[in-house]
């Protein structure tokens, strides 16, 4: 398929579709930086949730701090609901591996005990390492993007969102 | 030759001193720092990052203060932490500073954070893990003799730029005991690495280094001129124990002339900041008044201190030289 035509607002709005008989106003959102916070703010007002989307950097629980070090200039985790017995959603724009959904799984039960944790992201690339699926997906690309290729959502200024394919 | 706190990809190895460091790696701590501040807030207040590490304290010198900042930090980094109560240790029993870390290496330590009162000890122990080819285990220097306090240093700084956020405009002011202060040295470089246009010393002449003014300060022997419309108090403790002759009148006479009282804070800013690194000598260097004031931040350094030597820590642990 040609990754240059992918439509990031289009995307958006299949995602909005396919999520809204499923959550209730009390249904919290979490983004992991950046792409999946843009993405959660978008969702968050679509779908006009009560809750404040909070956002996740997952740098201080990946699982290649051993070999890779420290991600420079990691952002801050704000969680601004109560973690205990809520409903949580984790919001992505790419799926990959599976290992940064894993990291921000760890971080958020360090917040407190979620009643459920549901994942919803915009692109499954394929090349999943880890038992992890999302429950909302907007596009499953047909084949595996190659690992030397990246897949990013770019945010303009006035706030429209777009994905670049970028070469590694 | 090569800065031996850097390693051959120019990243932190150890943190023995904060003189000949870049800007860009005192602005990547600092920024480091930031999101570990938010990890008291949670309900487990834990981060996996050095799961598995072995963290030595070694303080060969007293500490209450830098010795828990740093094991709380560690904690909270998952590391598992060993205190050596240096008193009752082999190094009682005549045992060396160099076979005792080598013992520590065979126990498998992955970072010695060290205090000692002899200066460049620090540096004695990271030149031999060089020599002997263990460059996967670090170094922290938690203050060393007379001459370098890093993290304390670098807590100010979190804290300054905390209150003030931009370090390119201010005027700050060091007073007090500079000669034997460790902590003074440590903050001047790390000032002016920073960018502060006006760095100033404050003190009587018997506590001043000769050639202080070469480090680039501007240099007053009046407390009140050279408080007069700075942005930021750095008192320093008056350290009774480093000194040995007549430098000083009583601590009473010195407290008249020299501490920080606030008819003396009245001349700095308005909204000017009072910084100590603890512990404080009340009514020697310091006023209570001033100590509990409004303007001071005295606490928020001690907090901030932990997550600056989280910071220091994990970009130590994670660099690409480690295992």
């Amino acid at each position: 398929m040609d990754m240059q035509s992918l439509d990031a607002e289009a995307l958006c709005k299949t995602l909005v579709e396919q999520m809204r008989p499923h959550v209730s106003p009390a249904t919290a959102l979490v983004g992991i930086h950046t792409g999946g916070v843009w993405l959660a703010e978008r969702l968050h007002r679509a779908l006009g949730l009560s809750q404040p989307p909070g956002s996740i950097d997952v740098s201080f629980y990946r699982d290649d701090f051993g070999s890779k070090g420290l991600h420079p200039q990691p952002k801050r985790t704000e969680i601004p609901f109560t973690v205990e017995g809520a409903d949580v959603i984790i919001v992505d724009d790419v799926l990959y591996t599976g290992r940064t959904t894993r990291a921000a799984i760890n971080e958020l039960f360090d917040f407190g005990r979620p009643a459920r944790v549901d994942l919803a992201v915009l692109i499954d690339r394929g090349g999943r390492e880890l038992p992890i699926a999302p429950r909302w997906c907007a596009l499953t690309l047909p084949e595996p993007l190659p690992a030397n290729q990246s897949l990013q959502l770019e945010a303009g200024a006035t706030g429209e969102l777009t994905l670049r394919l970028i070469d590694a | 030759m090569r800065n031996p706190q850097l390693n051959k990809h120019g990243e932190l190895q150890h943190l023995l001193t904060i003189d000949g460091l870049p800007r860009g790696i005192l602005t990547a701590i600092l920024d480091t720092a930031a999101p570990f501040t938010a990890v008291a807030e949670r309900e487990v207040k834990k981060l996996p990052l050095l799961r598995g590490k072995s963290i030595f304290n070694l303080f060969f010198e007293n500490s209450t203060r830098t010795r828990t900042t740093f094991e709380i930090a560690a904690k909270r980094l998952s590391a598992d932490v060993v205190n050596l109560n240096v008193s009752t240790s082999s190094t009682a029993k005549g045992e060396s500073l160099l076979d005792t870390v080598d013992n520590l290496c065979a126990m498998q330590a992955d970072m010695f954070v060290v205090r000692h009162a002899a200066s460049g000890a620090p540096f004695l122990i990271a030149q031999h893990l060089f020599a002997t080819g263990r460059d996967d285990i670090h170094v922290v220097n938690a203050g060393d003799g007379r001459h370098a306090h890093p993290t304390q240093g670098l807590l100010d700084m979190y804290t300054i730029r905390h209150f003030k956020r931009d370090f390119t405009n201010l005027t700050v002011a060091i007073v007090g005991d500079v000669l034997h202060s460790r902590v003074a040295r440590s903050q001047i470089s790390a000032l002016t690495t920073l960018g502060v246009p006006e760095v100033r010393v404050i003190g009587p002449k018997t506590l001043l280094p000769t050639d202080v003014e070469r480090l680039g300060v501007r240099v007053f022997h009046d407390i009140r001129e050279g408080l007069r419309g700075v942005d930021v108090v750095m008192m320093l403790r008056l350290q009774n124990e480093r000194m040995n002759g007549a430098l000083l009148p009583t601590p009473q006479e010195f407290y008249k002339v020299w501490g920080l009282t606030a008819e003396k804070l009245a001349l700095a800013k308005p909204d000017a900041i009072v910084m100590h690194p603890g512990p404080m000598n009340r009514g020697v260097e310091i006023d209570s008044s001033v100590a509990d004031g409004a303007q001071a931040v005295i606490l928020p350094q001690v907090t901030f201190g932990i997550a600056v030597r989280m910071a220091v820590m994990s970009m130590l642990a994670g660099q690409q030289g480690s295992k």
